[in-house]
């Protein structure tokens, strides 16, 4: 006679206690109530001082300032904007120029910070140096230190634009910035931008093309030269067909300024190079870190299995770093993104500067302006941990490098 | 039966062999093999080298060579011939110096700020080599008496009375706030649906208001005839120390085994009565340094060290409440965490600035500097967090099991087995934390204090030294001045690092 297996006891208290106290029961629920009531008091505390002082210093309240006229010009707009536009015209103006020179200062960060790594790896002794030299002058400075350097010291004191540098023919570089060529569309542009996307994917499914013969047969493709092919050809066929894409205005001197061209303002580029090199500095560590964290017996398996030296580092060594060195890689470029609010002391007309700086000055109405830029850098943040908490739980589960 | 596919990567002939290691004994060989081996190798070291020569030489021209070394004023750092070249301007940082460091700390009063650096560095010295002994001691003098001396030596001021005032005053004015809550909230359920519950709920937090203000009865009486007394520091300290010594005696166990604590208490009480003595906190103190006049390396040194001090355990609390179990505490913990360090700084401080005094009573004025110093302290507290919780993680589960099982509580397992296990690993991290913080300051010249970099600025406006050199000798000084700071701080977390893997090393 078999005895039946007892039920399980009526767990329903037991997980509601777990759930609202942890691991410690009722007492823990009891903390958690007084600490929500200290956090409430607090909070009342905030919001009840908030209205009397507001009130007391005739600030007004709500979202209502930023359909009115700002009034103002910024020096650099990528959008249409006048002074006549709404705040709402000038936070989305200061955010394009913010999103800019993030982007641009990512772009050159990631390239130096590779270079500085890759020398500070260097079997030669005088390459190593340097770069460690680099690393260390450029960490150990503030950023804003450097911005200010670079603005004040390098860029204001350069020539007017009568006796601007030139090192090639149509770009200047004058105490107004750096004047460039700018592209002007022309009737063959279309044809242009098609066949560049045509060469690219073309040269994408070369790619996977060698890719799965060199897994069927073993051996590999030459597929470079028709992938080269392709990328001058296209659109040199699609120039010579439709016409050229774009010309050239070249900026003229004209009295005391350049007139055509395209400008980029002194503090643009002060702010792209601070933010470049410091940040690549930081970049240079990252990767290091990343590439000595593959254990030096995979290198040697590699050269075990025949691989040279290219394909050993190629094949086995990037890939692996990889995996380290892309979430403090990210957090890099976020740090980038949010430095990028220092430029407040320059002047560039970034979201802080022209939105927490210039429309906070004018409006007076702290609370919601320093809420709406904190929401944005937070939502940039939160966004990016977010796709990268995802791809490294995908990471982990696929072994972990 | 299927037939195997042929293996693929099968080499037809054997790999070249390669040479045999070549022998790197002599220093000359070393040189050729790290410089010269191929051709590649030698083209970088040219590279290298002439990008050295053409950063270096100038640098040491303009440094030194060309470099003006005396002069009272912009004259002397002028070209005189168009033949010569002029380097840096040093009789400018000579002139400015003082600013620089002091700001416009008044002339007279210089020796506190030289004081305050002196102790500084005879409390942190030995804090910082790990062989000397009496740590505790040590990181509770620096970490809390030193703030305190710090703040009445550099800004001067006296005090009107001790614990039990202080004590006295907090707890009534808590006891107003929640009164005055509870009765707003009950005024405002007058109106509406849920009426009768927010009048109950309001009641009920006045009535705690209310029981809080007959709580603090006892040492507000005492707090009257204290202060109406002669002597009211003194007789306020004494019956303060005399309360506490008690209480501690009482609660370390009594005549059974409290007198160390009592000892401890004390001694402590004495110390802090000669320094309340020796600075005649008593009668005024020193003279009032307002901090608007502070600046430059002072207000860097002041903005970063308190960061640190007050971080510390805002941290620590942050790190236990993400660690914690219970939901709400570590919901709360992370939103705190994930938000400071969504944000820049520069928000945090414009924060700080702008917005802090909005949410203050309207009769409470907080002073400029310490605004920043609450922005700072709140962003660099969850930074430290961070840090402090890969410490916490470090420390294997079986530990604190251990000691769940030898019947310690959550308090004590954390107090006495984790964190001071914790605490070896956050060292390395929270120092470059410091030295993160170090740089940050820089900002505060953006929110109109005159820190290094913002006196810096300042200097540069002065048309008596206005010459081309002038910004690049003055960035240069200043650039030394965070270069050596940052770099020594670095240097000594990576030492300390060292230290700890010690025995991961063979």
């Amino acid at each position: 006679m078999t005895v039946a297996p007892r039920k399980p006891p009526l767990q329903f208290f037991l997980r509601l206690r777990r759930a609202l106290g942890g691991r410690a029961g009722w007492g823990a629920l009891a903390l958690q109530a007084v600490f929500v009531a200290v956090l409430a008091w607090i909070g009342y505390e905030i919001v009840a001082n908030a209205k009397a002082n507001l009130d007391a210093q005739n600030i007004a309240s709500g979202l209502g300032f930023m359909s009115n006229t700002a009034g103002f010009g910024v020096s650099q707009t990528l959008i249409p904007y006048s002074e006549t536009d709404s705040y709402t015209r000038v936070f989305l103006v200061g955010l394009v120029n913010t999103l800019v020179v993030a982007a641009v200062g990512i772009f050159f960060a990631t390239i130096i910070g590779f270079m500085v790594a890759l020398g500070r790896l260097s079997p030669n002794w005088l390459i190593s140096r340097i770069s460690g030299g680099y690393v260390e002058l450029v960490r150990n400075l503030p950023l804003l230190f450097q911005i200010l350097f670079w603005y004040l010291a390098v860029l204001r004191t350069l020539p007017s634009p009568k006796q601007s540098i030139s090192v090639i023919d149509g770009i200047f570089l004058s105490n107004r910035g750096l004047v460039v060529p700018k592209p002007v569309g022309q009737e063959g542009l279309i044809a242009f931008a098609v066949a560049v996307v045509v060469a690219i994917i073309g040269c994408m499914l070369l790619r996977s093309h060698s890719r799965r013969k060199l897994f069927r047969s073993g051996r590999a493709l030459v597929v470079w030269p028709y992938a080269l092919g392709l990328l001058l050809g296209l659109p040199a066929a699609a120039m010579v067909i439709f016409g050229t894409p774009f010309a050239f205005e070249m900026p003229t001197l004209q009295g005391f300024n350049f007139s055509g061209g395209a400008r980029l303002i002194p503090e643009f580029v002060a702010l792209a190079i601070a933010l470049s090199t410091y940040t690549a500095a930081f970049i240079a560590e990252v990767v290091r870190a990343g590439i000595l964290s593959v254990h030096k017996g995979q290198m040697e398996a590699g050269a075990a299995l025949g691989l040279s030296r290219r394909s050993t580092l190629r094949l086995i060594v990037v890939p692996q770093a990889m995996r380290v060195i892309l979430p403090p890689l990210t957090n890099q470029y976020l740090n980038l993104t949010k430095n990028s609010s220092l430029a407040v002391a320059i002047g560039y007309p970034e979201l802080f500067s022209v939105f927490a700086g210039t429309t906070l000055s004018q409006t007076g109405q702290a609370i919601e302006i320093l809420a709406i830029t904190m929401g944005v850098y937070l939502l940039i943040s939160l966004v990016t941990s977010g796709i990268m908490s995802v791809y490294s739980r995908r990471v982990a589960r696929s072994g972990g490098a | 039966m299927s037939v195997r596919p042929a293996p693929s990567f099968i080499r037809a002939a054997l790999v070249p062999e390669r040479h045999a290691p070549i022998r790197t004994t002599s220093l000359a060989r070393v040189l050729w093999i790290r410089l010269f081996s191929s051709p590649s190798n030698a083209l970088l070291t040219v590279t290298g080298a002439a990008l050295l020569w053409f950063v270096l030489v100038p640098a040491v021209r303009f440094f030194f060579v060309d470099a003006v070394w005396e002069g009272q004023n912009r004259t002397s750092c002028l070209v005189t011939d168009t033949s010569q070249s002029i380097g840096a301007c040093w009789p400018f940082v000579n002139a400015k110096i003082t600013q620089f460091i002091y700001g416009f700390y008044p002339e007279p009063e210089r020796w506190r700020v030289n004081l305050t650096f002196l102790l500084a560095a005879i409390l942190l010295l030995p804090l910082l080599i790990p062989r000397l002994p009496a740590k505790r001691l040590n990181a509770s003098l620096f970490f809390i008496a030193f703030p305190v001396a710090a703040f009445f030596l550099l800004h001067g001021g006296g005090i009107t009375g001790f614990g039990v005032s202080w004590t006295a005053g907090i707890l009534s004015s808590l006891a107003d706030s929640v009164g005055n809550a509870g009765r707003q909230l009950a005024a405002s359920g007058e109106a509406g649906e849920f009426g009768s519950i927010l009048r109950l709920l309001g009641n009920a937090v006045a009535s705690i208001g209310d029981a809080l203000n007959w709580l603090a009865s006892p040492l507000s009486s005492l707090r009257d005839r204290l202060q109406s007394s002669g002597q009211p520091v003194w007789y306020d300290f004494g019956c303060t120390a005399a309360i506490v010594s008690l209480l501690l005696f009482l609660f370390s166990g009594g005549f059974r085994a409290g007198w160390g604590a009592l000892l401890a208490s004390l001694t402590t009480f004495v110390g802090i009565g000669l320094v309340i003595a020796a600075m005649r906190l008593d009668r005024g103190g020193l003279p009032v340094v307002d901090t608007r006049l502070w600046g430059g390396l002072l207000v860097t040194l002041v903005v970063s060290v308190t960061g640190i001090v007050s971080s510390i355990p805002i941290g620590i609390a942050l790190a236990l409440g993400r660690r914690s179990t219970l939901p709400l505490i570590r919901m709360f913990s992370i939103a705190f965490i994930e938000f400071w360090r969504g944000v820049p700084l520069i928000t945090v401080l414009f924060f700080a600035t702008y917005m802090l005094p909005l949410f203050l009573p309207g009769n409470f004025t907080v002073d400029g500097l310490v605004r920043v110093l609450i922005g700072i302290a709140l962003f660099a507290g969850a930074y430290n967090a961070e840090v402090i919780r890969g410490g916490l993680a470090a420390i294997p589960n079986g530990q604190a099991e251990a000691a769940h099982a030898l019947g310690l509580s959550y308090w004590k397992t954390t107090g006495l087995i984790v964190m001071p296990q914790a605490v070896r690993h956050v060292i390395p991290g929270l120092v470059n934390s410091f030295i993160a913080l170090f740089k940050d300051t820089s900002l505060v010249s953006i929110v109109a204090l005159f820190d290094l970099l913002g006196s810096l600025r300042a200097s540069f406006a002065d048309p008596a030294w206005a010459t081309p050199t002038t910004l690049f000798t003055g960035f240069a000084f200043t650039g030394l001045i965070y270069f050596a700071f940052c770099f020594s701080m670095s240097r000594y977390s990576l030492f300390v690092e060292h230290r700890l893997n010690a025995h991961r090393r063979t």
